[in-house]
């Protein structure tokens, strides 16, 4: 089968006045059709910035500087031809009619990503009619149906509310039908549960999963949750300071872990199972500040695998170390 | 719950309801029920939980007790080092001044809750100058010292300012201050949420071993069941400002006895792609403390409720040594708790 998305040497930097920060520098990753991709890691690693850039949203003085990101287009006669995204002009007509079309977005904050002064009726409305040639009436008939299959109650009526109005569970659901409105093939979520509560996430999570299997699209999940990630991911790719540390199925990532970054990773969140007072294994130091990066491996100085010499003088890149998983680690040189 | 000589902080009843003011003359409308009718006790050098989704009035009990809010009724009972128990409820401001050392926070946010224009000496010293009338710069100096050491840091750093360290550094700050009067009892609200996963197992280790080393007491705010679980001795469950269940930890997570504990504990996502869930998640949303239900405040969202749930408020009843829970149908009901690997596996 053929990627639906496939990201090749991805860089993305930000020229600020104090220096260049490598927010995504070097990023590898497919995404197949109907698959959900969950990217994990911890903040600073560039996890946001790589969909920001597959989406052209990066904004100055942030600028895609190398890579491919290559997407499946399929036009409206259903033929498909593949496109460089990275290529296209970020404000440019191609990029505006993919955007919100086939590729859509479910942003981190509900709150502030509907606006406040329009109805959410409106704003899937919106949606739709700069996306598909339909009339109001049949616009207003596909956000209803819409708003009903996220299970908003009375989509009818909410049609007419405002996103405050909502509660931050309906909000969001709200936020996932407009996301849906013109039947997007890759379905991106930044951290969409990261600002709301255990139950409610638990309504939003079984929501998308749904939604995944009813519409055949694939995902792409961003989350700092581990917990999360294997709920709901098929393939993970595990992000460290702007590049990948480790991809692999979601299995083979928390039962077999190869780089030593996943594997401190998930050693050092506590286990409901393990027994009350035990000290958690810690991965020593903290993220270094994106000015200063290391040199080599951005992992070296906190990795417990260490080799002086090796790790701190070149990069390491991603490679498969079996049919399934892909490490970029000296260890597996 | 009755009295005992080994409670170092006993709430009995506590409330506290916000007014609700509309028009022109700000008349009382209303009231949110933040906190309403919460009783609960921690025993010295324990670690009780306080978990709960937002607005269900955690961080309300915590700083209520800490009189940052003052409660509308309620008794906060607090053994002083003498070894008497005062009501911090009825004391008036003045006489609490000398109890603040005792009871110290630790906040949430450490990008919030350091001044970024005073240096970590001046952060870390100030409670000394404050509230132990250390004058002395370089006695400060020394005791500051100490104390950053004691949290992991470099006695050197004192100088710096906030911004030049890491949000685990400066949570590690933030700790030296409450830890800077000895205090006997800690609130910490949210303390590692604001941290990346491999920073926060450092903060929660750091904060065992001072626990282990001082003899510290602990309320432990969160809303992350993983990291309470492996934190408390005991938990308190909170719904809409009440004390839905209260008991051992393991009990609580394992063998809840109220059904909200138990919705709560299925929809915590397991770090185990083996255990995807199969139970499906609570329906609706936590209702509002200025209009809750009528009746036990979990009714309309619980799939156990019957008619008697909707009429009448249950009370929290200790329903094994330890554990109390407040439900109608508590002994009759078997919940789930936290699904177990080997549980699972039989399943499958």
């Amino acid at each position: 089968m053929e990627p639906l998305l496939s990201v090749r040497g991805l860089k993305t930097y930000f020229y600020l006045d104090e220096g260049t920060v490598k927010a995504v520098d070097g990023v590898d990753f497919d995404v197949f059709p109907g698959q959900i991709v969950g990217i994990v890691g911890e903040s600073g690693c560039g996890k946001s910035v790589t969909i920001k850039s597959v989406l052209r949203l990066i904004q100055n003085p942030g600028r895609v500087v190398e890579g491919e990101i290559l997407f499946r287009h399929q036009d409206e006669d259903g033929r498909e031809k593949t496109i460089d995204l990275a290529q296209l002009d970020p404000h440019g007509k191609a990029i505006r009619s993919i955007r919100g079309a086939e590729i859509a977005l479910i942003p981190q904050e509900p709150m502030a990503s509907f606006s406040p002064v329009h109805t959410i009726g409106d704003q899937i409305m919106e949606a739709v009619l700069l996306h598909q040639d339909v009339s109001k009436e049949e616009a207003r008939r596909i956000s209803i149906e819409r708003l009903h299959e996220v299970g908003m109650p009375n989509p009818e009526q909410r049609m007419k509310a405002y996103s405050w109005e909502l509660s931050g569970g309906l909000r969001q659901r709200a936020m996932i039908a407009m996301s849906l409105a013109c039947n997007p093939r890759l379905l991106i979520a930044d951290e969409p549960t990261t600002a709301i509560d255990v139950t409610t996430q638990a309504q939003v999570l079984r929501l998308l999963l749904d939604l995944q299997e009813q519409h055949n699209m694939a995902v792409i999940f961003i989350t700092h949750d581990l917990g999360v990630i294997a709920q709901i991911a098929d393939f993970v790719v595990v992000m460290y300071l702007g590049r990948v540390m480790e991809t692999g199925p979601v299995e083979d990532i928390f039962f077999h872990p190869q780089h030593p970054y996943t594997k401190a990773l998930l050693e050092s969140i506590p286990s409901i199972y393990a027994p009350a007072g035990e000290r958690l294994p810690t991965i020593e130091g903290s993220i270094p500040h994106p000015f200063s990066r290391p040199s080599g491996c951005p992992f070296y100085p906190r990795c417990k695998a260490f080799m002086p010499g090796v790790c701190n003088t070149s990069t390491p890149q991603l490679k498969p170390i079996n049919d399934r998983q892909a490490v970029s680690c000296f260890l597996y040189d | 719950m009755h009295s005992n000589d080994s409670y170092l902080l006993e709430v009995k009843h506590l409330k506290k309801y916000f007014p609700i003011r509309e028009g022109f003359f700000r008349r009382v409308v209303g009231h949110v029920r933040a906190v309403d009718d919460v009783s609960f006790a921690i025993r010295e050098g324990e670690t009780l939980g306080l978990v709960g989704e937002s607005g269900c009035g955690k961080t309300t009990t915590a700083r209520t007790i800490l009189r940052a809010i003052d409660p509308t009724a309620g008794q906060i009972l607090f053994r002083t080092a003498q070894g008497d128990v005062v009501d911090l409820a009825a004391l008036p401001e003045k006489d609490i001044r000398p109890l603040r050392r005792d009871m110290q926070m630790i906040f949430q946010d450490p990008f919030a809750s350091l001044n970024p224009r005073m240096n970590i000496l001046d952060i870390v010293g100030e409670p000394l100058l404050v509230i132990d009338g250390m004058k002395s710069r370089k006695q400060r100096m020394e005791k500051v010292a100490q104390l950053l050491e004691l949290v992991g840091l470099r006695a050197e750093y004192m100088q710096r300012f906030p911004h030049a360290f890491s949000g685990g550094q400066r949570q590690r700050i933030v700790i030296a201050r409450a830890l800077a009067l000895n205090p006997r009892l800690v609130v910490a609200d949210e303390p590692v949420s604001a941290l990346d996963v491999s920073v926060q197992a450092q903060v929660l280790n750091l904060m065992r071993d001072l626990q282990e080393k001082l003899g510290l007491t602990y309320l432990f705010v969160a809303h992350d069941l993983s990291v309470v679980k492996h934190f408390c001795d005991r938990i308190n469950v909170m719904y809409v400002g009440k004390i839905a269940e209260s008991g051992p930890t393991s009990e609580i997570f394992f063998r809840p006895r109220h059904p909200y504990t138990s919705a709560l504990m299925s929809a915590v996502p397991i770090a185990n792609p083996r255990l995807r869930k199969t139970i499906t998640p609570l329906e609706g949303d936590v209702p509002s403390p200025a209009n809750p239900p009528s009746g036990c405040y979990f009714h309309p969202r619980c799939p156990y409720a019957t008619e008697v749930c909707a009429r009448e408020t249950p009370q929290l009843e200790e329903i094994s040594p330890g554990h109390f829970v407040s439900c109608h149908r508590a002994s009759e009901l078997t919940l789930p708790g936290v699904a177990r690997p080997e549980e699972q596996a039989l399943a499958a």
